[in-house]
């Protein structure tokens, strides 16, 4: 390394230094590679950077919708899935339903933390993150729906009175066939 | 769709497979099977012949068997039926067994070593008579004949293939034949019988063709009575009508002679009439005046000397000829704890063949029975072994003043049965086995990891299961966690208490209750009933539990009763009593005392009850339930059924405050010309039922059970088709079947199966019962079931009301309060007959149900009750089908692997009694006839516990393995790590 070093600074024959950013063509006396322009390094400064955070925060904003919406091809999915399950338990239907209430919960709680990368000023995320809740919130009713339909939800009247023990008699008879 | 039902779904995905086979190595692990033969009435000796020594019996539950000499055990056994009574058993040319039998009309042979029946014939007469059997030494054309006198008519049969070669009748009316006799070395036979009670009739008769050869008579004005004992072969001793005048009635060479001696003459202080107890000893007989037994010499001239008067219960054998002209026989005598036995030469008193003294078990009461048989020893003197029959009905065999052998036959008549708990296993609870070592058991569990792993020789599977089947675990004396273990505690007709341990089928402790033994007060005592009494398990666990047996002075219902505790851990009668009213009915009540005695009503004949315990906390309890006390009477001989309620005072001037009079409140009257009461079923009193909704998953609906303790089942018949199947047309014969409310008389339900008949049995379970019965028009035997329902709480439905709790479905209920209900049933074909059913229960209630059937073969077959459920429909929906309901089909199936007793037979099933483990799957199950059969059996496969060849020395030493396989990869992997640093 040194070897390469002390031979790069004692016998160097030639540089060019792209970092050179004067205009002036007159302070330069090497004439320009040909194709090479200076235009577009000439622009006005805070304009090119007001309009690249346009560009910014518009990719974010649209990139936070698309985000918002992306549970909507899940819930399809779900649903697709949830239909090809069936109405009865078994490994599959209880893991898919279970899937199928986990994920949107799990995207609930991370709801900041989707939304982080796309955090602007100028971005209003409020309404992205509705829609991601609403999705998520459909995408959970449509399990809960899936856990009715299996009959793990305790809506009917059978669920509530299978536990209860047999009344008690109030009158006590005994006797039959004398011995 | 409710949680449960998806869980119980789920349980039933994973148990889709309904088989509940065993296999070959699983039998013995839970069940036991013990054979009996019942009290034995009649046994001849087979010890002639080189083979094995045998004794071939016949007993009182027309069992005839053949038990080996050396250890008691049956060698074969032929269970006769119920109408068909052994009268009698001889051997014949030393290989057949000749019984005749079905009141002297059915004479069989059998074949000696193997009992498989070689011939049989029917024997007819003009009427009904005592029935013998005689062996004779009489030889027609190289055939030997046994002589029989049956319904009034004398037969000659061939032994060899039981031909008829002649018979006779006897044309004089009335003639009670007494004996028949051949006199040793002739050709003729004596008839000797009584005729108008008045004539003694001889007849002689030509054993070979049947040719009368002489006829005589005399008349004897004082009449005759009783029995006869034979003298010698032209001699017989009788009693006169008043038992106070002996009669000495000789026909030596067909001149009959009646010789009088007044018992006056020969004993001096003789209270009261005699009775002659039957031998055919030479020259000797004996007679019983009250317990005084009296032997008398009869003397060659005719004179009569009393040679004995014994005052101790005595048993006499009969003869057995020892040698030419010599006679012995066998005299049992009780002296406290000993038994004597003494066998005597017929014509010399005073010379003892032999002598024992034998300490006999107390619990054994009385000698009843005593065969002997002999024996020529090394030395060429004679030795005698003895068969006793003893008053408990047990069979044991003496030899050489021990005993060698014991049957306790009583078992094959089991009245009732009851379980109680066992001690809990503490400090000072004593372990009837040793525990296991620790070396011992970790070379068991070393073998079944062997077996497990399919490494184990032919003789480590065998030590393997005979640990299996000897593993002190399931007999230990003392509680389990599955509540496996109890105490069976059964009451046999003999009046003796067993209790069997329901591990292996031992006998624990046994009593002969001193209230069912005969006495002065209570001539003929008859065990009825027995209850659990107390059962002791929260505040009152240091006592011990106890049984109430309840027993009877008498065959009529108004004979006075006798009670008495039982300690079940112990066996002592804790206390005893005879009651001055008799017993009809025996109602426990749902209430218990302080102690966890439970409350017992006894009705007498005279509809009074009485309480019992009779103590006034026990009168405290009652008073305060007093007007919610009812009880009804089945009366099925002329079909009638009452309710009572109880008034607070006995009627009439009784001073007894346990004592309650009682008042009609209704009664049903079944019309007598076109019903008869055949069967009636109730619910256990302890079934314990887990809900009361029947959960509907097809439409998500809910039906509530009517469920009540006081539910009475009632079948009727017409009175015509009560006999026997076939006896009547279709058009005269119909089953009724009643559901009535025994609080209020109500008949809830009632149907009518015409063209039906019975006999009906009926199993009576939560809301439903299962009946059995005869279908005339299809010829084929039917089940119905029957499902109530309760309409009046139907519109318990709305699901937030019962969020909140807003519903009266937990609130008590009266029967006078609700009358709605509605009823589900549907019939089947079935192909067998049955003896008994019962149906399975659990300690909860949860584990679904299957029935228990005991079918004519003697074998008990569980049916599950989805296949009896009146929602089969030919095609169910796909929520139905998932629910578990089985397509209608018109026939139960049978599926072979569904016996639980599975090749054994329980002989003479007699009933089948189910009993709770504490673990919820199993249930324990105890059939009893003549045979005795136990086994646990779960309705639903033991879902709630690991099975029995789960090896967890397996799973344990995975389990070390796997954690010593994290340690050490994980030391590894931190070395690795550190080399790689220092590098």
């Amino acid at each position: 390394m040194e070897k390469g070093k002390g031979v790069m600074g004692s016998c160097r024959r030639w540089a060019v230094d792209f970092s050179d950013n004067s205009t002036a063509p007159s302070s330069r006396d090497i004439p320009d590679p040909p194709g090479f322009t200076r235009a577009s390094v000439d622009q006005d400064d805070s304009a090119v950077s007001r309009q690249k955070k346009d560009a910014e925060s518009n990719w974010k904003a649209q990139k936070a919708w698309e985000v918002a919406q992306s549970p909507f091809k899940n819930l399809l999915m779900m649903g697709f899935m949830m239909w090809m399950a069936g109405s009865t338990v078994h490994l599959f239907s209880i893991g898919i339903t279970f899937s199928a209430l986990w994920q949107p919960i799990s995207a609930l709680q991370g709801v900041g933390k989707v939304f982080e990368p796309y955090k602007d000023n100028k971005v209003d995320l409020l309404g992205p993150k509705l829609l991601f809740i609403a999705l998520n919130l459909g995408g959970l009713a449509l399990g809960v729906w899936k856990l009715n339909t299996l009959g793990l939800l305790p809506t009917h009247a059978s669920d509530w009175v299978s536990s209860l023990p047999p009344a008690q008699e109030v009158e006590y008879s005994g006797g039959g066939v004398p011995l | 769709m409710p949680i449960t039902y998806a869980f119980l779904l789920f349980l039933i995905f994973s148990s889709l497979q309904p088989i509940l086979s065993l296999y070959e190595d699983q039998v013995g692990l839970t069940d036991w099977h013990q054979q009996y033969i019942g009290k034995v009435k009649q046994a001849v000796f087979h010890t002639h012949k080189t083979g094995r020594k045998r004794v071939v019996v016949s007993t009182e539950d027309n069992v005839i068997a053949t038990l080996d000499l050396r250890r008691g055990e049956i060698f074969w056994r032929h269970v006769l039926g119920h109408n068909d009574v052994v009268d009698g058993i001889v051997i014949a040319l030393g290989k057949y067994v000749i019984t005749l039998s079905s009141e002297g009309s059915i004479l069989r042979a059998w074949n000696l070593p193997d009992g498989q029946m070689v011939w049989e014939s029917s024997l007819h007469g003009p009427k009904h008579s005592k029935s013998l059997l005689v062996m004779t030494n009489v030889v027609i054309e190289k055939d030997n004949v046994v002589i029989i006198f049956s319904n009034d008519r004398l037969h000659a049969v061939s032994c060899i293939d039981g031909e008829v070669l002649w018979n006779k009748d006897f044309e004089v009316e009335s003639l009670e034949v007494q004996k028949v006799i051949q006199p040793p070395g002739s050709n003729f036979v004596y008839v000797v019988g009584f005729a108008a009670s008045s004539h003694f009739e001889m007849y002689q008769i030509n054993a070979r063709n049947g040719e009368l050869l002489k006829h005589e008579s005399a008349a004897f004005s004082g009449g005759f009575s009783g029995e006869v004992s034979l003298v010698s072969s032209e001699t017989l001793v009788a009693l006169d009508s008043t038992g106070l005048i002996l009669l000495r009635i000789s026909f030596h060479k067909g001149n009959v002679s009646i010789q009088q001696t007044p018992i006056s003459n020969l004993v001096e202080d003789s209270p009261g009439p005699a009775v002659i107890i039957p031998s055919s000893i030479m020259e000797l007989f004996a007679i019983k005046i009250n317990a005084v037994t009296i032997f008398i010499r009869v003397t060659g001239t005719g004179k009569l000397e009393v040679v004995e008067k014994a005052n101790h219960e005595t048993a006499v054998g009969d003869a057995l000829s020892i040698s030419e002209g010599q006679q012995a026989f066998g005299l049992v005598q009780h002296a406290g704890r000993d038994i004597h036995l003494t066998v005597k030469l017929a014509h010399d008193w005073g010379g003892d063949l032999l002598k024992e003294s034998i300490i006999m078990d107390q619990q054994r009461g009385l000698i009843h029975k005593v065969f002997i048989n002999n024996y020529v020893r090394t030395d060429g003197s004679y030795g005698f072994r003895a068969l006793i029959v003893m008053e408990d009905h047990s069979l044991l065999l003496l030899q050489q003043g021990t005993i060698v052998w014991s049957r306790e036959d009583g078992l094959a008549s089991i009245i009732d049965v009851t379980t109680s708990e066992l001690p809990v296993e503490r400090a000072g609870v004593s372990v009837a086995k040793v525990e296991l070592n620790l070396f011992e058991w970790l070379k068991g569990h070393m073998l079944k990891l062997k077996g497990t792993l399919m490494l184990a020789s032919p003789e480590d599977i065998a030590a393997i299961q005979y640990m299996r089947l000897k593993s002190s675990e399931k007999s230990k004396m003392t509680r389990d966690h599955n509540g496996f273990r109890k105490l069976l505690i059964a009451l046999t007709r003999a009046g003796k208490l067993f209790a069997l341990h329901t591990g292996d089928g031992r006998i624990v402790w046994s009593l002969l209750l001193q209230s069912l033994h005969k006495s002065e007060a209570c001539q003929h005592p008859i065990g009825l009933n027995l209850c659990p009494w107390q059962v002791p398990h929260h505040h009152a666990l240091d006592e011990n539990p106890s049984v109430l047996v309840v027993g009877r002075c008498g065959p009529s219902s108004d004979a006075p009763g006798v009670i008495s505790f039982v300690d079940s851990y112990t066996g002592k009668e804790l206390s005893s009593s005879s009651l001055v009213h008799s017993v009809a009915q025996v109602i426990p009540l749902p209430y218990t005392d302080s102690t966890e005695q439970r409350l017992h009503l006894l009705i007498d004949a005279d509809k009074h009850a009485h309480l019992y315990p009779k103590t006034p906390e026990a009168i405290g309890i009652f008073r305060r339930e007093f007007s919610n006390i009812y009880w009804y009477s089945v009366e099925d001989d002329n079909g009638i059924i009452k309710g009572y309620a109880l008034k607070s005072k006995c009627d009439g001037n009784v001073a007894d405050k346990f004592c309650f009079g009682t008042r009609e409140l209704w009664s049903i009257v079944l019309p007598s010309e076109s019903e008869k009461i055949v069967a009636t079923v109730t619910r256990k009193l302890n079934e314990a039922v887990h809900t009361q909704a029947k959960l509907i998953a097809a439409d998500q609906d809910v039906m509530y059970k009517y469920i009540s303790r006081n539910l009475l089942f009632v079948a009727t018949v017409a009175p015509k088709a009560s006999g026997e199947i076939g006896s009547v047309t279709p058009e005269e014969s119909w089953l009724v079947v009643y559901l009535i409310d025994t609080v209020t008389g109500f008949v809830l339900h009632r149907v009518t199966h015409h063209g039906s008949q019975g006999p009906v049995e009926a199993v009576f379970s939560e809301n439903w019962v299962v009946y059995h019965y005869f279908n005339l028009r299809a010829h084929r035997y039917e089940m119905s079931v029957i499902e109530i329902y309760d309409q009046s709480r139907a519109d318990n439905k709305d699901v937030w009301k019962l969020v909140v709790g807003k519903h009266n479905l937990t609130s008590p209920i009266s029967s006078y309060s609700r009358s709605e209900v509605v009823t589900k049933s549907q019939s089947y074909f079935f192909t067998h007959s049955l003896k008994a059913i019962a149906v399975t229960s659990t300690a909860k209630g949860i584990t679904s149900k299957q029935l228990l059937i005991g079918t004519i073969g003697d074998q008990v077959l569980a049916l599950d009750k989805r296949f009896l459920d009146p929602r089969r429909s030919v095609n169910p929906t796909q929520a139905e089908r998932e629910e578990g309901t089985i397509p209608l089909t018109d026939s139960l199936p049978i599926i072979p692997q569904s016996y639980i007793t599975h090749n054994l037979r329980v002989e003479g099933l007699r009933g089948i009694i189910t009993v709770p483990a504490e673990l919820e799957s199993t249930t324990l199950v105890f059939a009893h006839g003549l045979d005795l059969f136990f086994t646990h059996f779960a309705p639903s496969r033991t879902y709630d516990s690991l099975t029995e060849d789960f090896s967890c020395a397996l799973l344990l030493i995975t389990i070390v393995v796997l954690v010593a396989a994290i340690f050490v990869t994980w030391v590894l992997s931190q070395r690795k790590e550190l080399q790689d640093k220092w590098r």
